[in-house]
Formats: structure tokens, sequence, C-alpha cells
């Protein structure tokens, strides 16, 4: 039985995680409207990229090889697969399910006899990731952004993507990020970014409602692609990342507000219990003095 | 006049402009080229420099933007522009870009290995391109 003093002592020091915990909670909120806000201004810009892409590849004539960036190399030897994680914990499974599907991924792409490139994001997928595949990762990003996610941190890792792929390091590229849905749930996906597939981006440009038109291109078509696709890349990561920061932030929120409820009902408990033992002791103390009363 | 053209600016980072205008002059790499409504679909990279929006009526400018290069899409109702940095020209310093300038010239001539040296040629023309916006302003008013 533990002592009424050790049970004070258990009881505060629940009590100042809580508070910790609680207050993490709200930080995470305001975080992840900001995070929220931010993914929904870079929307317009990814719509429209894709849409002008769509126009643009539907004059592509057939037959033509286009750059390779939307052609590829024509082989799928060598997958680069860019994982996009927390730089903290305490956000629940968001890092562990990522990293739970890049295992996987590895696994698939390993089994089929191909190569395995990594480039992670964040340091927590860096740590999980370097004991089993340390050999694998070609170069991992730490902290990215700081404070504010711009768009010269996506910039940064598309550069580096682009680099890799000019020097013929990889064929096909991949990032594995958490998609938001709420601030409960994460969606992990996986996404291929190179080459770059068109129809993904037209299914996801809303319909319009004007007729396709015929356009006039200024350079050429194949100038405009060579220079659209790098800048369409980096959209797609900085996308990805916005989606990746708000689900971390969602995660965390969720993972938080848990926290600080499991750490109330383990106050309740503990102040029962604290209540209890006082109380015998105080029944306990009066037996002592009334039995000593009636002996004299 | 009825018809306008909807002009839309915009950045990785968000809408930054969205209105009916009358006539849009964009720098297109080959050349600058007003959107007028009705204009036939073209699609264009940008170089740096200045765009013009004409809100009320088609001889004044009603608001002069500087785009670091991006690319535009003209169609007969609607001209949107993608650009990565794009500052009212306005909002320019021209102390701190004439300053830029020097120092970019620097890191030109500083510039050890091919790929720094592209990368500060591109950089050294977006602040020249400022400067001559800027100078544009001047002999505008």
């Amino acid at each position: 039985m533990p002592s009424l003093k050790d049970l004070k002592i258990r009881i505060d020091s629940v009590k100042s995680t809580q508070k910790i915990t609680s207050a993490l909670k709200m930080v995470a909120a305001s975080k992840l409207r900001r995070a929220q806000e931010q993914a929904e201004a870079g929307r317009p810009y990814a719509e429209r990229m894709g849409r002008m892409l769509s126009s643009l590849a539907a004059n592509v004539p057939a037959g033509a090889q286009g750059p390779k960036l939307m052609a590829g190399t024509g082989s799928d030897q060598v997958q680069l697969l860019i994982v996009l994680t927390g730089d903290r914990g305490l956000c629940g499974g968001f890092n562990a399910t990522i990293v739970r599907e890049t295992k996987r991924q590895i696994a698939r792409l390993t089994g089929e006899g191909k190569t395995v490139k990594l480039l992670t994001v964040g340091r927590k997928g860096r740590d999980l990731l370097r004991r089993e595949f340390g050999s694998m990762i070609v170069h991992s990003y730490e902290n990215l952004g700081g404070k504010r996610l711009g768009f010269a941190d996506a910039a940064q890792v598309a550069d580096k993507v682009l680099e890799l792929f000019d020097a013929g390091e990889f064929d096909v590229a991949s990032i594995i990020f958490n998609k938001f849905k709420s601030a409960m749930t994460q969606i992990v996906t996986v996404q291929q970014i190179v080459p770059f597939a068109v129809t993904a981006t037209t299914e996801e440009a809303p319909a319009s409602t004007e007729p396709k038109a015929i356009y006039e291109f200024e350079p050429s078509e194949e100038d405009i692609l060579n220079d659209l696709l790098p800048r369409n890349l980096s959209i797609q990561v900085y996308t990805a990342l916005l989606e990746s920061s708000a689900s971390f932030f969602g995660a965390q929120m969720t993972a938080m507000d848990n926290a600080t409820r499991n750490a109330g009902d383990t106050i309740k408990k503990l102040t029962l219990n604290y209540n209890r033992t006082r109380q015998a002791f105080i029944t306990k103390e009066l037996i002592e003095i009334i039995s000593g009363a009636e002996a004299v | 006049m009825a018809d306008k053209v909807e002009f839309e600016l915009v950045s990785p980072e968000k809408l930054l402009v969205s209105q009916p205008v009358d006539m849009v002059v964009v720098p297109g790499s080959e050349g600058y080229l007003g959107a007028l409504p009705g204009h036939a679909p073209l699609i264009t990279t940008l170089k740096p420099g200045v765009i013009d929006i004409y809100a009320d009526g088609i001889t004044t400018i009603s608001n002069r933007i500087f785009v670091a290069g991006g690319f535009a899409e003209v169609t007969e109702t609607r001209c949107t522009v993608l650009a990565e940095e794009a500052v009212e020209v306005t909002a320019l310093d021209r102390a701190a870009v004439e300053q830029q300038v020097k120092d970019l010239a620097e890191d030109l001539a500083d510039a050890a290995s091919d790929v720094e040296k592209r990368a500060a040629e591109g950089k050294l023309l977006v602040a020249q391109a400022k400067l001559e916006a800027l100078g544009g302003t001047q002999t505008a008013h």
C-alpha cells in the first residue's frame, strides 16, 4: 500500500504531465489551422499547373518521345522513394505508419529484383530507417522549413531529386506521405512523381466547362514542357509537404488530446485512492483513541 | 467596356490576384504580349519582367507587378499567370535592388563552377529586370 505522501507525489507528477500535453495539444491545433490554410492557398497553383500540363500533353504529337521527366528513362530498375515524416515525435502513429509503408514498399520492390534508394525528409524517418536500410539512404533533410514551410523548401528537395535524375541515379521516383483527411485520420499515400503521369492530374483537375481549346505555344511545346515539368515536380513535392505537415499536426493534436484525457483518468483514480487511504488512516486513529479511552 | 479578361496571378503559396481586367500585358519569353478579351488560346513561358494590369480602361495602368518568370495561359476569357516570385513594383526598394545587382555581379565573377555561374547569372537577370522595372515607373510618372 503506497503511503499518502507517495500518492500525493504521483498525483502531482501526472498533473504536470497533463499540463504539458494539453499545452502541446493547443499548440498543435493552432499550427494545424495554419498548415491547413497554407494547403488551401497552395491549391489554385497546383490546379492551374495541372490544367496547363494536360493541355500541353494533349498537344504533344503522338509518337514523339517528349521530355524524359514525362516519358521516363524506359526502365524501372532503380526506384527512389521519397519519405516524408515529421521532425518530432509525440504524434501518435504518424511516423510509424509512414515507416511501415516504406518498409513494405522496399520489401516489394526488392522482391521484384529492383534497386531501392531512399530520400528522407524529417528527422524521425531517417532515424527509424537508418538502422535497417542505412545504405539505401542517398540523402536526408531535417528541420525543413523551420517555423513555416515555404515553397523554397520544396524547391530544394525537388532540385535534389532532379539532380539525381539527371545524373541517372534512378528511373522512377515515388513520394510516400500522409495525406490529410481530417485531424483524426491521415491516409498514407504513395504517389509516383517521376516519370510524371499526366492522367493523374487530369483526373484531379475539376472538369472545365469550356471546350478544349487549341493552344498556340510560345516557344515550342517541348521547350515549355521542359520548363514546366521541373516546376511541376516542385509543386508536387510542395503539395505533399503541406499535406504531410497538416497531417502531422492533426496526428499530434489527436495524440495529445488522448494523452490529456488519459492523464485526467489517472488523476481521478489516484485521487480516489488517496482519499480512501486518508480516510482509512483517520478511522484507524479514531479506533486507537477510542479503545485507548475505554481501557482507562 | 462589357468584355473583360479574367486575370489571375497565382504563386505556389497563394492566389495573389483574381480580378476582371480590360487588358493585361505579360512579359512573354519572346516578347511582351497584351491579352485582350478574345485573345487566341496561348501558353507561354515568361521572362523576368513586369505585368501591367489595365483594370479601368485600356489606356491606364492600374497596377504593375514584377514577376521573376513563370508561365502564362491565355484563353478567350481568361489570363492565368503562374509565377514563383511576384512583387508589386511599388513595393520594390530601389537601393536594395541596386545593391542586389552589385552583389550578384560579384557573385558571378567569383563563381567557380559552371553550376554556380549559371545560378548567379539567373539571379542577376532577375535583379536587373527588377531595376529596369523601377526605371520604368519613373519615366511613366
